[in-house]
């Protein structure tokens, strides 16, 4: 992050604007991917206006950074309405989307809006592999032409690499795929529970020698380093920005921490966002939480590089425990160390 | 002199100052105070000496002359850097994104 870019969010920290907003407009989806944690029937989702009038609440609030997703986001009738409005009231807007209904009249009018960016998931680069997850025969195919129709427009693309246990070695294929259609690819090794607290999809999760290979794999080294933390400076931390500068929006206005902390704070049916924002005593909760207040985290060896997720703590029963997830990366990169290799 | 904002921006005031992305090339742009003045006043339809006048000589400690000056300079940068739009005579549309959905 460029020190600018590091300066606003401080202010926002300061100020406690919800500088960052993910808005999920629909939870239904035209694939059905294995790992996928959402319920995909439409439980009432908030109408076009109520939409409208949930994005003019948030640029009041001072929201800059609006991330549409879903479910699969282009399943709305009115995305483009939608997407002219938001950009008309200066929202920087990006999507993720898997991109299969996503054609050349599409991409024009993504460029013609000024999106700064388009996110779509490539699971693997055989489509044997990418279609049996998603459910979808053709997907991969459909997905990677949509991608060619956005970069032929001269748009940001980049492509989200989750990792299981089907395509764990696969993604320096799909790296090298997404160099070629000169996009951004990103890995995530994160598997959630489901909304509803079924566990069964965490067996997809890579094994611990799957996710060693790569920490350890020297193509995914940045070239960079942090400024060392110490452990004073980091149990005066904020976990992480969610409640804090950014939250999630679900397409039924419910208003959450973080997409990957679904702890209820309010419902935009109801209420108002600002009065969510600041005055849900869940989310000014998650706000008092600083890394000396986690038990077992504060006196952790890992703590001041553990990527520790509280949304996945709380998914576990207990928002200031441990997310066992980041304690086997934790672990996990320990390892890697140990055996004297650089770890990403 | 008549001034407006460029299209293909993000932009959003944090605490006393204009966040400014540009979507192309994601440049970001903080603007002080005066600057954030003169953007938010930027419709196309205000001239640039009415406000200098009625916003940055009210708001802010400094004379006429001085205002006027930076305001033109501060304006020129903006320009320069594709964030502005300006004109001999008044632009209709003060809006970046002409484009289904805007906001009444």
């Amino acid at each position: 992050m460029s020190a600018l870019m590091q300066l606003v969010w401080d202010r926002a920290l300061e100020q406690r604007v919800p500088l960052s907003v993910q808005f999920d407009l629909t939870y239904r989806c035209n694939e059905r991917c294995v790992h996928c944690y959402l319920d995909h029937d439409d439980h009432g989702e908030l109408t076009t206006a109520e939409v409208k009038d949930v994005l003019d609440q948030l640029a009041s609030a001072g929201t800059l950074f609006l991330i549409f997703s879903g479910g699969e986001l282009m399943l709305r009738k009115d995305l483009f309405e939608i997407l002219g409005y938001a950009r008309a009231l200066g929202f920087d807007v990006k999507l993720k989307t898997n991109a299969i209904l996503l054609g050349e009249r599409e991409a024009d009018r993504i460029r013609d809006l000024g999106i700064r960016s388009v996110q779509v998931s490539i699971y693997s680069h055989r489509a044997e592999v990418h279609d049996g997850i998603t459910k979808v025969p053709g997907s991969l195919e459909r997905s990677l032409a949509a991608i060619r129709f956005l970069r032929a427009r001269g748009l940001h693309v980049l492509i989200a690499n989750v990792l299981m246990r089907q395509n764990a070695g696969d993604y320096p294929h799909v790296r090298a795929l997404a160099a070629g259609l000169g996009v951004e690819c990103t890995l995530d090794p994160t598997i959630t529970p489901k909304m509803d607290g079924d566990t069964s999809i965490l067996n997809l999760r890579i094994s611990e020698p799957q996710l060693l290979r790569v920490y350890t794999d020297k193509s995914l080294i940045a070239d960079f380093a942090n400024e060392p933390v110490t452990d004073e400076e980091m149990l005066d931390a904020r976990p992480c920005s969610a409640g804090h500068t950014a939250c999630y929006i679900s397409p039924y206005g419910d208003v959450f921490p973080c997409v990957q902390f679904p702890l209820p704070t309010g419902n935009l049916r109801g209420q108002r966002f600002g009065d969510v924002w600041h005055q849900s005593p869940q989310m000014n909760e998650v706000r008092e939480i600083r890394m000396r207040d986690l038990p077992t985290c504060s006196t952790c060896s890992f703590m001041t590089t553990c990527t520790r997720c509280p949304g996945l703590a709380y998914m576990e029963g207990n928002m200031k425990g441990p997310s066992s997830a980041d304690c086997e990366k934790s672990t996990v990169r320990a390892r890697g160390m140990a055996a004297g290799k650089d770890v990403a | 002199m008549f001034f407006t904002r460029a299209g293909q921006l993000a932009a959003r005031r944090v605490a006393d100052e204009v966040v400014i992305l540009r979507a192309h090339d994601s440049s970001l742009f903080v603007l002080n105070p005066v600057a954030s003045a003169l953007w938010e006043a930027a419709d196309g339809r205000t001239s640039l000496d009415t406000v200098v006048r009625d916003v940055i000589c009210q708001d802010f400690d400094v004379d006429p002359e001085t205002a006027r000056r930076d305001a033109s300079e501060l304006v020129a940068a903006l320009e320069a850097e594709g964030l502005l739009r300006t004109s001999e005579e008044p632009m209709t549309a003060a809006d970046p994104v002409a484009h289904e959905g805007r906001p009444a």
